[in-house]
């Protein structure tokens, strides 16, 4: 009896958004007498970071720091449509509904500018930090602050946008199943390795190292919480969870998180995430969907770091100390 | 976390100012020192408290249901039973015109799964709620379940849902939604060997900080405005306007800032009956999971079973794969029926094969009704895929990560649902594991591209 010790890799893929598409996000952009930025959504924020997300975007395409805007989510009689957040979709779909909406407030913005500074809009470009420059002559410039002042009380115009993303909706041939599920994807190779005591069955993951590619990080520290994160929950799927333990007999499911067998945090591995980017054709940015993607290849290497550690294959979800136990016990010559 | 900026650096400029920045995200503030607003914050005056009557068998006929008592009950403001539902029978995917309308708001002669909601308590407290609850008299005739997709599908299984009358849903393409590509026979005809391998999981909660839940409040106008949870805003909305009957502009929904999802927020379960409640009491109403209802009664992740069958040659390539895929719904389609399609896409992974055959099924059992969840009919997909190639890999004597390179898909290749790959990383995601996990392959793949000619 012994503690064994495997490594196993798993190399995945995962579609962008609302499977066959059909699934609408809708956003209004409008300045304020000042020149901050609001964005309405109805599109929620599940603690990803969907607000601070769609601030850099929208940021980012009028020309201010992402301070200078501010996201109101999920109000139904302000926020335009949106299909949801799930299937990866929030950043992708409204980001690109935004960056629309954005785009048209940024042009009655440099129109307004171009009629304070006497020159034609085409010839303005922003320097990100909340001016408008003349190109090639920076010196003559103006703010954004004016230019909304002179907007609103001046020249009676509205700085504002609407912007709307749809991928159109696909539908499988009945027959070949052809389609098109998706428009972009993201992908992933994770590397588990384990220790697995051959007496009692236990699992112990000592490092999981996950590359993923996502288009781009459109902000590397919410990325990173994301992904650990959905590391985590991988390792938990692989290992843990279950809500009918007993199944057939579906009694004595987990009914609070002493019951429902979840990791702690000693049970957590030593984590490294990698991340790679090649931009979207279609995304905010270039920004695809990892939100799903990255909880889902740590199952099948951990699994198949069990059978290089003890040499037996469970291919029923959870891998269970029971299960591994009945395994190398069926495996064993008599 | 490392940024690897030396891959596809010829695809991407990076000349952005906010994106691409670690800003410090402005709720976090709020979330940790508890200022952040959550529905369940809100606390109105009057505000009555919802509790659910539920099944405790897994199939059976109701005979009787008698309320009397409970509403005798101190403290209790209403009884709701299916009557009181305008549009009882109903199915959220409608929208998206997917159905047919197979599930019942509250249980309308039978109950399909252990759990159901069949009596709606309205009540001061929350105890009141629950003690009224106890004292609802449900006649039950017992009936046989099926608990195994396996048994569900054979002839003769009780059926489970006679809105389908059959255990299991019926896309346009048949019994499942199929993909055929290249002659998946002739592949295994010529394959050096076959492997046909069977991977199954279990149901698996959300296990979000916060549980599901709903407060709806009357307002003056002959409005309802409900604060909630829920991931999708307006199709929550339209909805609870279809199940009520009621025109979408006597709605308002509040939400948007959620303690976790994980796709355990998009059946539309709670939102209808209390709106109702508040509509038939004219007082405010709140109706929210306890734990034990969020873990045993919300939908889980499905029960799957996955049968893959490949043909593989000595020099690694793959000929020929076959995949079917079961998804056990449970007693309703709640967005089940999408799930089995999405893994219909999703087969037969990022790898160029020329000879596909898919069928995946949503089949229906008594089990607790399944639905979304995070990487949604793909995560255990993932997990029967990759088991598979390690097998392959292993079978054939060969390292499982030059395997994988070996049938990776690049740009250009056609995939087995007939769309050209486009934007394809998963070479270099494994070149950068090689590196990373000390995993050495042989140089001509990492010398390999996903997208640049000639590589």
């Amino acid at each position: 009896m012994a503690i064994r010790r495997g490594r196993g890799v798993a190399a995945i893929n995962y579609p962008t958004g609302m499977n066959l598409g059909g699934d609408p996000t809708q956003a209004l952009v409008h300045s304020t007498p000042t020149g901050n930025f609001m964005v309405t959504l109805s599109s929620v924020d599940l603690g990803q970071g969907m607000k601070q997300i769609m601030a850099q975007i929208c940021a980012e395409t009028i020309g201010v720091p992402s301070d200078r805007v501010v996201v109101d989510t999920a109000d139904t009689d302000t926020g335009p449509h949106c299909m949801g957040t799930f299937a990866s979709r929030g950043t992708h779909r409204a980001g690109n509904a935004v960056i629309q909406a954005a785009r048209e407030a940024r042009q009655v913005m440099l129109e307004v500018a171009a009629e304070e500074l006497e020159v034609n809009a085409s010839d303005l470009e922003t320097d990100g930090q909340g001016n408008i420059l003349v190109k090639g002559a920076p010196q003559k410039s103006i703010s954004i602050f004016d230019v909304a002042l002179s907007a609103h009380f001046k020249r009676g115009r509205s700085i504002s946008g609407r912007g709307m993303f749809l991928i159109p909706r696909s539908y499988p041939e009945k027959e070949t199943g052809a389609m098109k599920p998706s428009t972009c994807y993201a992908h992933a190779c994770t590397v588990a390795e384990v220790e697995v005591d051959d007496e009692t069955g236990e699992v112990t993951v000592l490092t999981v190292k996950n590359i993923f590619e996502i288009g781009r990080a459109l902000n590397p520290k919410m990325v990173e919480q994301q992904l650990i994160g959905g590391s985590w929950m991988g390792i938990s799927h692989a290992l843990y969870e279950t809500t009918e333990p007993y199944y057939p007999n579906r009694d004595h499911g987990g009914t609070d998180f002493n019951q429902y067998l979840m990791p702690g945090p000693g049970d957590l591995a030593q984590t490294e995430i990698i991340v790679l980017e090649r931009p979207s054709a279609d995304g905010p940015y270039g920004a695809k969907g990892p939100g799903e993607m990255c909880a889902n290849p740590q199952i099948p290497a951990v699994a198949n770091a069990v059978f290089d550690a003890v040499g037996v294959r469970i291919d029923t979800l959870p891998i269970t100390p029971e299960r591994i136990l009945r395994a190398l016990k069926a495996q064993a010559p008599n | 976390m490392e940024l690897r900026k030396s891959y596809f650096a010829d695809q991407r400029k990076d000349d952005l100012h906010e994106i691409g920045q670690p800003r410090p995200r402005s709720d976090s503030p709020g979330h940790v020192t508890g200022k952040t607003a959550y529905f369940a914050d809100r606390n109105f005056p009057g505000m009555l408290h919802l509790k659910m009557v539920r099944s405790p068998h897994h199939h059976a006929r109701i005979r009787s249901i008698d309320t009397s008592e409970a509403e005798k009950h101190p403290g209790v403001v209403k009884v709701l039973t299916a009557k009181d539902v305008p549009h009882n029978v109903y199915t959220i995917l409608i929208l998206i015109q997917i159905g047919p309308e197979d599930e019942t708001v509250l249980a309308d002669g039978k109950v399909r799964w252990k759990g159901e909601a069949v009596v709606a308590v309205l009540a001061e407290t929350e105890r009141a709620a629950q003690e009224a609850a106890a004292r609802v008299k449900v006649d039950y005739e017992v009936l046989p379940a099926v608990f195994d997709m396996e048994e569900a599908l054979k002839p003769g299984a009780p059926i489970v849902n006679e809105y389908h009358g059959r255990n299991y849903y019926l896309y346009d393409s048949g019994e499942c939604r199929k993909v055929r590509f290249g002659d998946v026979e002739a592949g295994f005809a010529g394959a050096d060997h076959v492997l046909e391998q069977t991977y199954q999981s279990s149901p698996i909660e959300h296990a979000p900080t916060e549980t599901t839940g709903c407060i709806v409040a009357p307002e003056g106008n002959d409005r309802f405005t409900c604060y909630t949870n829920t991931q999708a805003m307006f199709f929550t909305l339209d909805n609870a306007s279809i199940i009520l009957q009621m025109p979408g502009n006597k709605l308002h929904f509040v939400g948007g800032t959620v303690g976790g999802g994980f796709g355990g927020k998009v059946d539309v379960i709670v939102e209808p009956i209390a709106i109702l409640g508040a509509k038939l009491t004219g007082r405010p109403v709140s109706f929210i999971y306890s734990r034990e209802e969020e873990m045993q009664i919300s939908s889980p992740r499905a029960a799957e079973k996955v049968v893959i069958k490949d043909g593989v040659m000595k020099d690694g390539r793959i000929v020929a794969r076959k995949v079917t895929g079961y998804t056990d719904a449970g007693a309703y389609s709640r967005h089940s029926p999408y799930g089995a399609q999405k893994g219909a896409g999703h087969y037969p992974g990022p790898y160029t094969i020329p000879n596909v055959w898919i069928d995946t099924y949503c089949v229906y059992t008594n089990r607790t009704p399944s639905s979304a969840m995070r990487g949604f009919g793909v995560t255990i997909g993932d997990f029967a895929l990759e088991v598979q190639m390690d097998k392959l890999a292993r079978l054939i004597g060969m390292d499982p990560l030059e395997f994988r390179f070996i049938n990776a898909y690049r740009d250009g290749d056609m995939k087995a649902h007939r769309q050209p790959t486009e934007g394809a990383a998963l070479i270099e995601c494994m070149q950068e594991a090689s590196r990373t996990a000390n995993w050495p392959v042989a140089e001509k793949f990492m010398a390999m591209s996903s997208y640049a000619k000639g590589a």
